[in-house]
Parts: structure tokens; C-alpha cells; sequence
């Protein structure tokens, strides 16, 4: 039934999908039979009542759980569900946490530093001296997730939402060509929703994005093709107007 | 700030490795700043145990592991320069045997076994002093840090590691000298061990020795490594999503610090004249854990000082109330994790960000504590 | 020798009752005094007469003079058993056991003996006991028999075998008579069908007897110069051999099951302080030892005071240790644990310290040396069951106890209410305090309960163990070993880790010998956790992810 929901897309516009992932703990199926297509270049957000498998799903895709059943292919041909998360995340897949996680012991440069595309190697690491091209990197991301007055400070004492955008902003040091955000604007004030939503749709312009999120305002500022997922499998897919529309989804959300 | 600590350390050790000898050799006994032999080899020793503390700060203090069996290190290296110091004995020990040191005559072995071959050579067993830790580290570290075996249990499987070896090397047939171990060097490099000449020069070796291995560990900490090392300590899955890999990391900075307690390990023995299975006690090498502790974790030069000031103590209380010792090494840990979690050097700083204050680490309790084992992941559902 | 005492003492016993009729005080006083005249030969034929008479009053005698306790009188030769006194020596009519009155060690000869003598003499005190109305004493002396196989003992046994209505002396006696047919008799056919007898045996000594006949020498004759007699000996041979590796198996399951056992004594107080709380006790082996010393004063106590409910005392000490090690285990965790939640390596570190602090207050008030902790009687002695295998009560106690308290605490953990609100703290702490859950006082308890049990497994490591302040020191690696091979959380896997371990340890001893095994074992363990890093009974599932 998730097949008959959409259309297998180009494979060349195909940045990542997932066919028929299964992942059980202990004969709980956290996903079911899951199929998902992220066309490259697009915003999609997923969203889904507890219990969904949103994050599990992020997790098979990062490298972070193991599929029971199904493949996860990423730019056309490689088969995530082989790789490490080092590994997945070289091949140009960021991640941000539900809870923000930085490096609170470094400072907010630093942070960025330290996710500066380039060797990850142990020694590069050793004789590693950022140049100029590098430094200017950094504050351009710092200008761009409005962190420049925090350069120095140390990223533990930044407050819960700069603490979002400073993750975010290191997942922009890793050029990824996919970024997977989960939960971005939970914590965040009204206006500091506002604003994650915005640097979305600008990071967006250059990157393929997939968001977690429950806010539905939030999903509504982002203005783009959603996903609903219940228990492990696609329920509805759609722009945010017609999955709401959508009575299974609505019986999700509201019924029982 | 950390460059002038770190120079002022240097400078110190510097100023150690001139002064004391000049003090021991050229000062008459009968002068107030003349220092006594005894005095020289105990400050000596000091320096071989804060050169371990060092290593375990290293990775302890910089990335999170915390290792209860670096004790094993620093026995290994010891037990390559004791096998130096053995096979240098030569005819002249007990048995007078030209060849097997006095413990395999008396257990009837006939011949030199193959892996005592080679350490007549100092240059091979100096070698082996860096080579031997640092290979068991390598091995340990490939195994434990590949499927992410963090936190308690990596503490815990250490300290089996180095129970292990002590049982091992308890054994008469191991061929290291059982429960006696090695002991009763006559030289090193042809100068006598009881010489006042060669105890100076040792001590000063000990200091030079320390004062680079610190700045080695310095330059490591300084570095994108050293940031990457923090990192790991602090948020170990974001480094790995970043796209490092941790295990690569941990295993580098692992056989490094191994090295350096082999090292330390390796100057202890001529100074203090014998090795023994007690240095692999896993009760060794938790008392390391607690100079660095008392000193400061994650500051370097506080390992240094708390291994000085913890074993002075020893030393101090030890030899008037010996009783009170173990109650005071008890309480010192108690009072240091439940008191000045930041050290003696992280307290003076007054630096608040220098280590993850409780409040900090107190985020997510169930996780660090429950799930230490694989994958751990504070941003997990 | 023990065996020999002990067969000695029950038929003196026995004597007092039927021996009277039977003995004819003037030989038999004859004989005696024989055995403290002459050379090695002279008394060899002593000891023959003895033996030949079949009466149990001589055991006395006999006994007395293989512990080297007989004596003779310089001033009339008079041969007396004497008990050292101070500075005199006690002595005893060997036969009536009437009071010959002291001498001074001048005036009295030790008779002396030599290893023949003291073969001799075990053979006669096996021959002499084997009418005895004891069953089990006239299985010890066909044992005994086995052993020694003196000669012309073989009327003796068959007259015994006649009147012999127990099946198993009966079986004892027979193997005794072919062990002694198999040595003596001339006739290869005999000597053939006494090793088809052999063949049923499960015995060192056989084994050595058969293997004997077997054994070439220097020119390569072999010591038994029958070929069909070598033949059935080798099948003999290769019988007991199977049956005794079958009991060594057995025995090495018995004593893995024992050291298992213990093992998880020490480990399941760790299971629940480490396991379901997270808190790295490096002071549990320390509670171990409070509960041990707790029982020596219990005992001390009842020595003191009620020395007949001496056998109750352990049954005194098990609720004591609970509490003593459990209210130190709570004090622990309210002035220190509770300060360092969510910081396992600091938990270790002060634990580690407060550890160092028991062990040097119990050594500063109990002396460094060991304690001797007793053993009530219905704990002591053993059932000996074949081929060398003995069951110490103690032991099988221990593994008894050992599974009812764990039994004990699965019921607290599943079935009460403190056992519920234990888990619901454990899996998630903050719905349970806004559920009204006192968190920090269950937390509390919770590691009262963890050190308590320690403090039983104190108990009972007493009665096998040294009771000094390092005892716990001896343990603590290995309980962590145990939870974390059987997986953290998990009273079955703790069950099944420490039985694992005991058996894989037993059972490498005799292959690697018992340092090399314990060496081999925390390799393996070292190994397995990188292989599987949660241990045998892994949780799996996003709850332990989180």
C-alpha cells in the first residue's frame, strides 16, 4: 500500500531512498516495510506521532541501526546499510540531533572547525592549520546561522536555540549534499522558529534537506512536500494542506 | 592561560635536571643545599610515576577514556629495561652463569628463552621499552575501541587486562623472574647503578625525558587532534557523524599514552633497582588515576604535580604513620571526586570551562551510566 | 591415615559393646607388648598375630602405634599408649585404656616404626575392622584392604564376604579380594578373573595396580609375564580409565557448579547496584568482607555466651550481615554515591577510595591476619562418592544458598511493591518522581539492598574462604567479570554468567593448569566483550539506546 502512494521517481533526481526497510527491537517493528524517496535538490519533511520511527529512520540512514530487511541507496547507487557512520557521513550526509550536540568544551569557532569539509585522517588532524580560504568558510557559516558575536565563546554556555543553529552550522561546515534535521525548532521561541525555518529554506538553496519536526507551524513556514510516517511505514504524502486533509492522517493524529 | 603553564613546566623540569645533580655532585654533604643521593633517586622516581600520570591524562583528562590498567604499561616497559639490566649482570651474579640470570639457573632452565634474546643490546631493548606497550595498546585498544566499548567497561576490561598479566607474570615459567621479578642490576651502559654519578644522571634524564614528553603532549593537545580528542570526550557520536573515525582517534592517542608509561616505566627501574609483578596490581594503577585526579585532569602539568604531591604524601605518611596512609589515599579519593572534580591546577585556574562542570555532565545521567556500551548517543530518542 | 583414625574410633566404640565376649585378654595382652619388642621383623609378626585375631579390641593398639603414640616403659617394658602432658607423658593401657600414670620423656622408648611397618599396620587395621557391625566401617576397611593389600588376608575376607549382607561393602569387599588375588595369586586364571572384577572399579589405586602389571622394565620385560593376563589388563585398564575421566568430569562439573556459585554470590549484589542502577561500586568486595567479619563476631558471640546454639550462629549472621553491609552500603550512598549520579568513572574513583578506607578500618580493628570463622556441623564433612569424588557440605550448602537467594531477590524484584517502584526509578526516573516516587530514597535503598547481599555472600564465602581484610579485594574482578559476561540488568544473565564461568574455570584447571585458566578466562571475556559489548543477555531495543 506505501507503493501506491507515489510514483518511483527518475533515478537520476533520486538522492536517496529507502525500499522496504525493516528494523525490529525485540519484535517491536520501529520501521515497517518502509519506502521513501528524496528527490536531490528538494525540501521534505516528515512528520509522524511518537512511535513513528522518524528518528529510526534517520538512525538506518546515518549508519547508526541496522536494517533487518530492505535498502538504503544514497546518489544512485551506493548501499548505505554496508557503512559506518564515518563512512556515511564522507559520502555527504549530515545529521543534527533531536537535542542540540555540539562540543561544549570548544568554542564556537572551534566547533565549526572541527566540521570543516576536508581530511578526517589522524594525522592530517595533528599538523591541521586552517588557511585562510578555510577561516573565511567559518565565518561564513557564522554570518549565515548569526553566530559572529559568539565566535569565541565557548558553545556550552550558548543558549538552547544558538546551540540548534550552531548544529546546524556545522553540518553546513560538511558540505553535505543531504542534510537530515531532526526536531530543529523544539525548544525554540516563536521567533527563533521563525527564523530556523528561514535558514532552512536559505540552506535548502544548495542542499537537499529532510526535516523531522512535530511543529506544525514550523512545517507550514517550510512550505514543502511532507511525509506522514505511522508505525514504521509512509501513512500519506503530500504538500501539508492535502495529508491534512488527508481522514487516515487525521484519524492518527485525532482518533482513537 | 596554558602557554605560560606550559613553559613554566618545561622550565621547571629544565631547571631540575641542572640543579639537582649540581646540588647531589658538586655540593659538599656538609652544605644545607646539598642533596643526598637517596634524595636524588626518590624525586627521580617522583618523576617516573608524574611521566604516567601524564599518559593517563592524556587520554583520560583529553578524550574519556579512563584507563584502571596503565599500571600494565608502565610495567612492560620497566620489565624491558630490567631484561636489559639483567642480561647486563652477566657473569656475575649469584650463580655465576655467563649467560642465564641468576632466577633461570635456580629454576634449572638450561638456555636463554627466545624472547630474551636481542635484550643485550640497549639500543634493542630501549626499543622494545616503547615497542611492547605500545603493541599490547595497540591490540587492546584495536579490539576494545572497534566495537565501542567505552566508559566503565572499557575501565573494567582494563583492569582485567593488567590483573591477567600480573597473574601471568607471578608464574615462575613465564621466564620473568616470578614473584621476585628482576632485580640486583649491577650497571647500565657500563656505569654502576649505586654510583652517585650515574643516579644524577639518570635523574636528570627522567626530568629531560619529562619535560619533552610533556611537550609532546602538549603539541598533541594543541592540535586539530587535540580538538578532535576533547570532542570525543565531550560528544562522542556528532565527531563520528562528522565523519571522523573515533575508533582511529582513540587507538592513536591510546598507543601514544601506552608508550609513554612504558617510557616511564623504563626509568623507574634502574633508579629504584627492581621490577615485580606488584607494579601490574590493578591497585597500582588505580592510584595513578587519582594523582592526575588531585593534580587536575585535562591540564597536563596538573598530573605532574599530583603524582609529586600524592607520592610525597605516600612517602611522608607511609614511613611515620602507616597506618594512616590507606585511610588517607581512601579519603584523597573521595574528597577530590566529591570536592574539586576539577584538580588542584583546573581549582587555581578559576577557568569554569576547563572541565564539564557536574552540571554539565549531569544532562543526561541514565544514558552515560546505563548504556555506556555500544554506540552511545546522548541525542538517541 | 585419617581414614584409618576414623575406622578406629568407631570401632572403639563398637568394641566396648560386643568385644568384651569375644577377646581373650592374655593373648591378645601378649601380642601387645610383642609390638614394642625387637626389630622391624619381630614386631611385623606382632602385628600379623594381631591381625590374625580378628579382634577389634586390638585396633586401639594398632592405631596408637601408627600415629606414633606408643610407647614402652624403660623400667618394666610395659608397651602403653601415651599422651603428651606438659612436661610428662600420660599413659594408657592400650587394650582397656585403664591410667598407667605419667613418665617423664626420659623414662619411656616411642616405639618406632618405618614405612613397611606402617603399611603393615594399615593392612591389619583394615583386616581387623572388616567384621565390625558398622557397615560403613567394613567398607572402609575393604577400602583399606584395596590399598594395602597385605598379605594372608585373604581367609579373613572371605569369611567376611560369607557373612557380608550389605550389596555395596559387599561389592567393596569383593574388588579387595581381587585387588588381593591379582597381587598374590600364583594361578594366571585366578588373576584374570580378578581384573574382570577390576574392571568394574572407579579407583586410583586399582587404576595403579592394573597399570602395574602392564609396566616394562629396563630390559622390557614386563612385570607380569602372562600374555592373556597382560591382555585382560589392558582392557581392565582402559575401563577404569573411561569410568574415572567420567567422574573427573562429574567432579570438575561439581566444583564448577561450587566456584559458580560463589561467584554469583559475590556478583549478584553487583548486578543490582551496577546493573540496574549504573553505579560502579568498587567498594561491593568490601561489603563481602563486612558480612564475613560480621559472622565472626556472631560466632564469637555464641562461643561466648551460647556455645551449645553455636550451630544456629550462621543463621544468626546471615539477617546481621544483611543488615550491617546494607546499612553501610545505604550510609555509602547517602553521603557520597548520591552526589556523583550520571558520573560513572567519578563513582569509581570514590567508591575505589572508600574501599581502601573499610579495608584499612577493619585491618586497624581486627589485625591484618585472618579470622577463623567455624563451620556449624550440619555444614561440615563430605559425601564421598566415587573415583575420588568428594562433596564438601559446605559447598553444596553454598551452591544451595547461593540459588535461594537469588531466588529470593527475583520474587522481590517481580513481585513486590518495592521491586516495582525499583524498576519503574530505573527505567525512567523522572515520570517516576512525578508519580509521587521518592526517587532518592528508593536509590538508597536500592543500593542497601545491592550491598546487603554482598554482606550475605560474606556469609558464606566465611566457610571457604579466609576471613581477612583483603577478601573482597579478591573478588571484585571477578563479580564484574560475571555481570558483564552475562549482561548488565539481567539476573538470569547473572546466573548464567557466573555458573559459565565457574565450569569454564574448572574445567581448564586441569588442561592449563589454575593460574593459566583464570589468565585464559579474562582473556576470553576480555575478547568477548568486544564482541559482544552488552554481554550474554543483552536488552536490546531503544530503551537501553537512550
Amino acid at each position: 500500500m506505501t507503493h501506491a502512494l507515489h510514483a518511483r521517481p527518475d533515478k537520476r533526481d533520486t538522492l536517496l531512498y529507502l525500499d522496504g526497510v525493516t528494523v525490529s527491537f525485540d519484535g517491536f517493528k520501529a520501521l515497517n516495510n518502509l519506502s521513501l524517496y528524496v528527490a536531490a535538490g528538494s525540501l521534505r519533511a516528515i512528520i509522524g506521532p511518537n512511535g513513528a520511527g522518524k528518528t529510526t529512520m534517520m538512525d538506518v540512514v546515518t549508519g547508526k541501526a541496522r536494517p533487518q530487511a530492505g535498502t538504503v541507496v544514497f546518489n544512485g547507487g551506493i548501499d548505505l546499510t554496508r557503512l559506518d557512520e564515518a563512512q556515511i557521513a564522507n559520502l555527504g550526509i549530515g545529521r543534527k540531533f533531536q537535542k542540540p550536540t555540539i562540543f561544549e568544551q570548544h568554542t564556537v569557532a572551534a566547533n565549526l572547525e572541527l566540521a570543516l569539509a576536508g581530511h578526517r585522517g589522524v594525522w592530517n588532524a595533528l599538523v591541521f592549520r586552517p588557511n585562510g580560504e578555510q577561516r573565511a568558510r567559518i565565518d561564513e557559516t557564522l554570518a549565515t546561522i548569526s553566530l559572529q558575536a559568539h565566535r569565541d565563546r565557548l558553545a556550552g554556555s550558548l543558549a538552547h536555540g544558538q546551540k540548534q543553529w550552531l548544529e546546524i552550522g556545522m553540518l553546513l561546515m560538511q558540505d553535505p549534499q543531504l542534510l537530515l534535521i531532526d526536531e530543529p525548532a523544539a525548544g525554540m521561541t516563536d521567533a527563533e522558529t521563525a527564523a530556523t525555518a528561514e535558514l532552512i529554506r536559505r540552506i535548502n538553496r544548495t542542499h537537499t534537506v529532510v526535516v523531522v519536526e512535530h511543529d506544525m507551524t514550523f512545517i507550514q513556514a517550510l512550505d514543502c512536500h511532507v511525509t506522514v510516517l505511522h508505525e514504521g511505514s509512509v501513512l500519506a504524502e503530500g504538500s501539508l494542506p492535502t495529508v491534512q486533509a488527508n481522514p487516515q492522517v487525521i484519524e492518527v493524529y485525532l482518533g482513537r | 592561560m596554558r602557554l605560560p603553564a606550559a613553559a613554566a613546566t618545561i622550565g621547571l623540569l629544565l631547571v631540575a635536571a641542572i640543579a639537582v645533580p649540581v646540588l647531589n655532585l658538586a655540593v659538599p654533604a656538609s652544605s644545607a643545599v646539598h642533596v643526598p643521593t637517596w634524595a636524588v633517586s626518590l624525586v627521580g622516581k617522583y618523576l617516573c610515576y608524574a611521566m604516567l600520570a601524564l599518559s593517563i591524562d592524556l587520554i583520560w583528562g583529553y578524550c574519556g577514556i579512563l584507563s584502571l590498567g596503565h599500571g600494565a604499561f608502565f610495567a612492560l616497559g620497566g620489565y624491558a629495561m630490567g631484561m636489559h639490566l639483567m642480561r647486563q649482570i652477566g657473569s656475575r651474579g649469584v650463580y655465576g652463569h655467563p649467560d642465564l640470570p641468576d632466577f633461570m639457573v635456580f629454576l634449572n632452565w638450561k638456555e636463554l628463552p627466545w624472547y630474551w634474546h636481542g635484550f643485550d643490546n640497549f639500543a634493542f631493548a630501549l626499543a622494545m621499552v616503547a615497542f611492547v606497550p605500545g603493541l599490547l595498546a595497540f591490540v587492546f585498544g584495536w579490539f576494545a575501541f572497534r566495537s565501542r566499548v567505552t566508559g566503565v567497561y572499557l575501565s573494567i576490561i582494563s583492569q582485567a587486562l593488567t590483573f591477567a598479566l600480573m597473574l601471568a607474570f607471578f608464574r615462575n615459567d613465564m621466564g620473568f623472574g616470578g614473584n621476585n621479578g628482576l632485580t640486583d642490576f649491577k650497571d647500565i651502559l657500563g656505569y654502576g647503578l649505586q654510583d652517585d654519578v650515574t643516579r644524577a644522571a639518570l635523574f636528570a634524564l627522567t626530568a629531560l625525558t619529562l619535560a619533552a614528553v610533556y611537550g609532546v603532549c602538549r603539541w598533541i593537545v594543541g592540535s586539530r587532534l587535540g580538538q578532535v580528542l576533547v570532542a570525543i570526550r565531550d560528544a562522542e557520536s556528532r565527531v563520528r557523524f562528522l565523519g571522523y573515525r573515533v575508533e582511529f582517534f582513540k587507538l592513536f592517542v591510546f598507543v601514544v599514552s601506552a608508550v609513554i608509561a612504558g617510557i616511564a616505566g623504563a626509568l623507574y627501574v634502574p633508579q629504584v633497582g627492581i621490577i615485580n609483578p606488584s607494579e601490574f596490581a590493578p591497585a597500582a594503577s588505580i592510584e595513578a588515576v587519582i594523582w592526575v585526579a588531585v593534580g587536575g585532569r585535562g591540564t597536563l602539568h596538573g598530573a605532574i604535580l599530583g603524582a609529586i604531591l600524592v607520592n610525597y604524601a605516600k612517602t611522608f605518611l607511609t614511613g611515620s604513620l602507616p597506618e594512616i596512609w590507606l585511610f588517607a589515599l581512601g579519603a584523597l579519593f573521595v574528597a577530590v571526586t566529591l570536592f574539586m572534580p576539577r584538580g588542584i591546577v583546573g581549582s587555581l585556574s578559576g577557568r569554569a570551562d576547563r572541565r564539564p562542570s557536574p552540571a554539565v555532565t549531569a544532562e543526561a545521567p541514565e544514558a552515560a551510566a546505563r548504556a555506556p556500551a555500544a554506540r552511545p548517543d546522548p541525542a538517541a530518542p | 591415615m585419617l581414614l584409618c583414625r576414623a575406622i578406629g574410633v568407631i570401632l572403639l566404640a563398637a568394641s566396648v559393646l560386643t568385644g568384651a565376649a569375644r577377646a581373650e585378654p592374655a593373648d591378645l595382652d601378649a601380642l601387645v607388648q610383642d609390638l614394642g619388642a625387637g626389630g622391624f621383623a619381630q614386631k611385623q609378626k606382632a602385628i600379623d598375630g594381631l591381625a590374625a585375631t580378628g579382634d577389634p579390641a586390638a585396633v586401639r593398639s594398632l592405631e596408637a602405634m601408627l600415629d606414633g603414640k606408643l610407647y614402652r616403659r624403660l623400667s618394666d617394658g610395659r608397651v602403653a599408649i601415651g599422651a603428651p602432658s606438659g612436661q610428662v607423658i600420660r599413659l594408657s593401657d592400650p587394650l582397656t585404656g585403664a591410667d598407667l600414670g605419667d613418665a617423664a620423656p626420659a623414662d619411656v622408648d616411642r616405639v618406632t616404626i618405618n614405612n613397611r611397618l606402617r603399611a603393615g599396620l594399615r593392612a591389619a587395621l583394615g583386616g581387623l575392622t572388616l567384621l565390625s557391625p558398622e557397615p560403613s566401617v567394613r567398607r572402609s576397611a575393604a577400602d583399606a584392604i584395596l590399598k594395602a593389600r597385605p598379605e594372608g588376608i585373604e581367609p579373613l575376607l572371605r569369611q567376611a564376604l560369607t557373612r557380608e549382607s550389605d550389596d555395596r561393602v559387599r561389592a567393596a569387599m569383593e574388588q579387595a579380594l581381587a585387588a588381593v588375588q591379582l597381587s598374590s595369586a600364583p594361578e594366571p586364571e585366578i588373576r584374570i578373573a580378578a581384573l574382570e572384577t577390576l574392571s568394574q572399579a572407579a579407583n586410583q589405586d586399582v587404576r595403579a595396580l592394573v597399570a602395574g602389571l602392564l609396566v616394562k622394565d629396563a630390559n622390557g620385560v614386563p612385570a607380569e609375564p602372562d600374555a592373556g593376563v597382560r591382555a585382560a589388563a589392558e582392557t581392565t585398564l582402559a575401563a577404569i580409565e573411561r569410568r574415572l575421566a567420567m567422574w573427573g568430569i562429574l567432579g570438575n562439573l561439581f566444583h564448577g557448579l561450587s566456584l559458580g556459585s560463589v561467584l554469583l554470590l559475590a556478583a549478584v549484589g553487583l548486578a543490582i547496584t551496577f546493573g540496574v542502577m549504573g553505579v560502579i561500586n568498587m567498594a561491593h568486595g568490601e561489603m563481602v568482607m563486612l558480612g564475613a567479619y560480621t559472622t565472626f563476631i556472631v560466632q564469637e558471640w555464641f562461643r561466648a555466651h551460647a556455645p551449645g546454639a553455636f550451630d544456629y550462629s550462621i543463621l544468626v549472621a546471615v539477617p546481621m550481615a544483611f543488615v550491617v553491609a546494607g546499612a553501610v552500603g545505604v550510609a555509602i550512598e547517602q553521603s557520597v554515591i548520591r552526589f556523583l549520579y550520571g558520573r560513572p568513572l567519578e563513582t569509581l574513583l570514590a567508591t575505589w577510595g572508600i574501599s581502601l578506607i573499610l579495608q584499612q578500618a577493619v585491618r586497624s580493628a581486627f589485625g591484618p591476619t585472618n579470622r577463623e570463622v567455624g563451620a556449624p556441623s550440619w555444614m561440615s564433612g563430605a559425601i564421598e562418592v566415587a573415583g575420588g569424588l568428594t562433596l564438601t557440605y559446605n559447598r553444596l550448602w553454598i551452591i544451595v544458598f547461593s540459588l535461594v537467594v537469588l531466588a529470593l531477590l527475583m520474587l522481590l524484584n517481580r513481585a513486590t511493591d518495592f521491586g516495582l517502584t525499583m524498576r519503574a526509578v530505573v527505567q525512567n526516573r523522572r515520570m517516576a518522581a512525578s508519580m509521587g516516587i521518592r526517587t532518592g530514597r528508593i536509590d538508597a535503598l536500592t543500593f542497601g539492598l545491592g550491598s546487603g547481599i554482598a554482606g550475605i555472600a560474606g556469609v558464606a564465602l566465611s566457610q571457604i574462604d579466609n576471613v581477612s581484610p583483603n577478601l573482597g579485594q579478591a573478588y571484585i574482578i571477578d563479580s564484574f567479570m560475571v555481570v558483564v559476561f552475562g549482561g548488565v540488568g539481567n539476573l538470569w544473565g547473572t546466573l548464567v554468567g557466573a555458573m559459565s564461568l565457574g565450569l569454564i574455570n574448572k574445567f581448564l584447571e586441569p588442561v592449563a593448569g589454575a593460574v593459566l585458566g583464570k589468565i585464559l578466562v579474562l582473556v576470553g571475556i576480555i575478547l568477548f566483550i568486544q564482541k559482544r559489548p552488552r554481554g550474554l543477555f543483552a536488552l536490546k531495543g531503544r530503551a537501553v539506546e537512550a
